[in-house]
């Protein structure tokens, strides 16, 4: 085993390598570049085997990923954003090939206005196309997490492919030291890929992808990849244990970050949730018992376990890094869907929006948000969904925006 | 062509490959030109999909081909044929498979797709010297939608006076400008000289473009049982001149001696049916002549 400081991007590049894979399509965007340039120079140096492709778009991108898995090679590529959301016909598509592969999404705020920072409005567009989430938290986890990602997919009895999540700029460009495992030991770990009856060959030829009429085949297929979906809440678990006995790590359906004692919890994904646990910390250190809680896989929803882990608690505070515009907070209604019907739901669930387009969220602003649990549970009344905004933000807004018409008036008188 | 197999008419396969009973229409020429091409061609391939009428050719669980075929979206069939061609090779490369078991990649588009929506795709698959044929049938409209007018338009179904304004986009230009290993245009009318053209197509490697075009009874408005007919007036009025580039070159491979004139083509179509009523639009008729006269002065 060998420990390097490596970058998120890197982090993902390395578990692509460990997996052992043989394609990549790629396409260039920010920030998710580092990745297939990382790999693009191992395959130019020879230390990894296979071929990379760069199409003229992420929709033909995902079309060649898509369509590569279909023919029996273990494909990697990566995207973010925009790209995501142009393969987005082909991010429906190929998850009903039923050809596992995996895509790093390096999350990253959408147009408009256009933006180059994180949130996870892209990564969520994705949500119901039948692809596994998976979101990260550091650029461990983001490696180890690629790893079980290609085992998930490739099960047998699942055969979906995956979405890698990490959030650009905090964790794509954050260097951390990174165990790189063995590659023996990883490739032993992911083992070969076996395409099973999904592939194109000579002498067995294969209608992949075709047609229905009506409404009866339709249904039939598209429940039956909702039900393999969710199988891999049931071989997950298997997997991340293997993995742990084998690597020394554990990575669960969710992390549960002071949770069992625990009155109040955050609930977050991705890696602003490591700035959550901070405040965790020093809440506790007054004397808050307050907990966090992340899901991981985010499709298939793990509602058993956070019904679990949020059972008996007094109040939740859900902060959502994404915006359904006209609902608000998308996790905070997936959690919702979860409470209902189950017997100690807790009574408080607030939700708050913020870390749009890679706005910070200051530890000042969790201790906030916990004291308006506090208050809400002795209440027993649900605050209203807040943006986390700070007056000073909209001032310096404003005056940016002051200085800028001076600016242009100057430029009028200027004029010849 | 001296080197073909494809002397004469009693030369042609007569092994049919592609299965009955698809549910194309009657007369649907798209579907005389794919028989065609099919039969030589074999089921040694996968035929990579677009939206469009022949995605109904594979209805679950049912398809007339013997080979491979894989749908993927109206916009990235070539991106399909890319990445079943890498992992073809790249299976051969590591000596997963065989030799025999390897496929010829081909696209199936419409003209929808081939001149418009998939024109990101094919023109990214033609930079990496992408290892395809593509085939485009071409009925001049968005068939499975209801013959709107797409790209390859010649003039319209749309029913104003004057109908579609516009003409047909130079879909072969486009290829043969970019220097690929072939591009032809071929049609079901005439059997022997798209056989040629498909045998030369598989004999090459690279990217490869067969536009066929597709007498749609549908779509144009005629008499299914007209659709060979039509075909082989496209081809003497010089509507469609038959043609293949290669190493630099266009060549003509059937130029009609007299050409018919062109009403002759038009006045058999439902979809032209504004040219000559309520009152014959002579000035419109005049004007397509002359593009049509003005093409093969070029050529002869
Ligand atoms: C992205 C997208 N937009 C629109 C459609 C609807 N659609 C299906 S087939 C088709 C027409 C395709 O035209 P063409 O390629 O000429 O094939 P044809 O229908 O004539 O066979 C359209 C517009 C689609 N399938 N996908
Ligand atoms: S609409 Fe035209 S191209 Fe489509 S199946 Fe019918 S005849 Fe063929
Ligand atoms: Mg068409």
């Amino acid at each position: 085993m060998n420990r390097k400081l490596l970058t998120g991007n890197a982090a993902a590049a390395w578990g692509a390598r460990l997996a052992g894979i043989d394609y990549v399509p790629a396409f260039p965007i920010t920030p998710q570049t580092e990745i297939i340039e990382t790999l693009s120079g191992w395959f130019e140096r020879g230390e990894l085997q296979g071929r990379m492709t760069v199409l003229e778009s992420e929709h033909s991108m995902i079309t060649a990923a898509g369509a590569a898995a279909a023919t029996g090679v273990r494909v990697f590529t990566a995207t973010s954003s925009q790209g995501l959301l142009h393969a987005m016909e082909m991010i429906y598509t190929v998850t009903g090939w039923r050809a596992p592969f995996v895509l790093v999404n390096v999350s990253r705020g959408l147009s408009s206005p256009i933006t180059l920072e994180p949130d996870h409005n892209d990564v969520l567009a994705a949500r119901d196309s039948g692809f596994i989430q998976i979101h990260c938290a550091n650029c461990q986890e983001v490696l180890d997490t690629m790893l079980i990602a290609y085992r998930l997919a490739e099960h047998q009895s699942i055969r979906l492919p995956i979405i890698v999540n990490l959030d650009g700029f905090y964790l794509s460009f954050t260097r951390e030291p990174v165990e790189i495992p063995d590659q023996s030991e990883a490739r032993e770990f992911v083992g070969e890929f076996d395409p099973g009856q999904i592939k194109f060959r000579a002498s067995m030829p294969e209608s992949q992808a075709v047609a229905v009429l009506g409404g009866s085949p339709y249904s039939y297929f598209r429940y039956e990849t909702h039900l393999a979906m969710l199988e891999a809440l049931n071989v997950y678990p298997e997997i991340a244990d293997e993995f742990n006995a084998r690597f020394g790590r554990f990575h669960g359906l969710l992390e549960c970050f002071e949770c069992d004692d625990a009155d109040y919890l955050f609930v977050m994904m991705g890696c602003f949730a490591t700035k959550a646990k901070d405040a965790v910390l020093r809440l506790r250190e007054a004397g808050i018992k307050i907990g966090l809680l992340r899901p991981r896989l985010i499709r298939p929803f793990p509602s058993a376990a956070i019904a679990a882990a949020v059972s008996e608690k007094k109040a939740l505070a859900v902060i959502d890094q994404n915006l359904s515009i006209g609902k608000g907070g998308i996790l905070h209604a997936e959690i919702a869907s979860v409470l209902y019907g189950i017997g100690q739901a807790p009574p408080i669930l607030a939700s708050f929006i913020g870390g749009l387009g890679g706005r910070d969220i200051s530890q000042e602003e969790f201790f906030e948000i916990a004291q308006t649990l506090i208050n809400a549970s002795k209440t027993g009344e649900t605050p209203p969904p807040r943006l986390l905004y700070t007056a000073r933000e909209f001032k310096e807004l404003k005056n940016l925006r002051a200085i800028a018409q001076v600016e242009r008036q100057q430029l009028k008188e200027n004029q010849p | 062509m001296t080197d073909t197999r494809f002397a004469r008419m009693k030369d042609l396969p007569s092994t049919h490959w592609l299965g009955a009973g698809t549910p194309m229409c009657a007369g649907c020429g798209g579907l005389q030109a794919l028989h065609q091409i099919y039969d030589i061609l074999g089921n040694k391939t996968v035929f990579v999909n677009a939206a469009g009428c022949m995605t109904l050719l594979s209805i679950y669980p049912f398809t007339p081909f013997r080979g491979s075929w894989l749908y993927t979206a109206m916009g990235s069939a070539p991106a399909g044929a890319q990445g079943i061609r890498d992992a073809l090779d790249i299976l051969l490369e590591q000596k997963h498979i065989p030799p025999e078991e390897d496929l010829t990649t081909v696209v199936l588009s419409g003209d929808g797709s081939a001149y418009g929506m998939g024109v990101s795709a094919t023109s990214g698959a033609i930079d990496r010297g992408l290892d395809f044929l593509y085939i485009c049938y071409d009925n001049e409209g968005y068939g499975n939608t209801g013959q709107q007018f797409s790209a390859g338009a010649k003039t319209s179904t749309s029913k104003g006076p004057r109908g579609y304004p516009g003409y047909k986009k130079d879909l072969f230009a486009l290829w043969a400008a970019n220097k690929p290993a072939y591009v032809a245009t071929v049609i079901g009318a005439e059997p022997l000289d798209l056989a040629r053209k498909i045998e030369k197509a598989t004999q090459l490697k690279g990217s490869r473009l067969i536009i066929a075009l597709s007498p749609c009874p549908t779509g144009w408005d005629f008499d299914p049982k007209e659709s060979t007919e039509i075909g082989r007036l496209a081809v003497k009025t010089g509507v469609w001149p038959l043609k293949e580039y290669q190493d630099g070159r266009v060549s003509h491979t059937k130029i009609p001696k007299e050409r018919l004139p062109v009403e002759d083509y038009l006045k058999v179509q439902g979809r032209f049916a504004h040219l000559f009523e309520p009152v014959r639009n002579e000035a419109m008729l005049a004007e397509i002549q002359q593009r049509i006269d003005d093409y093969w002065a070029d050529v002869v």
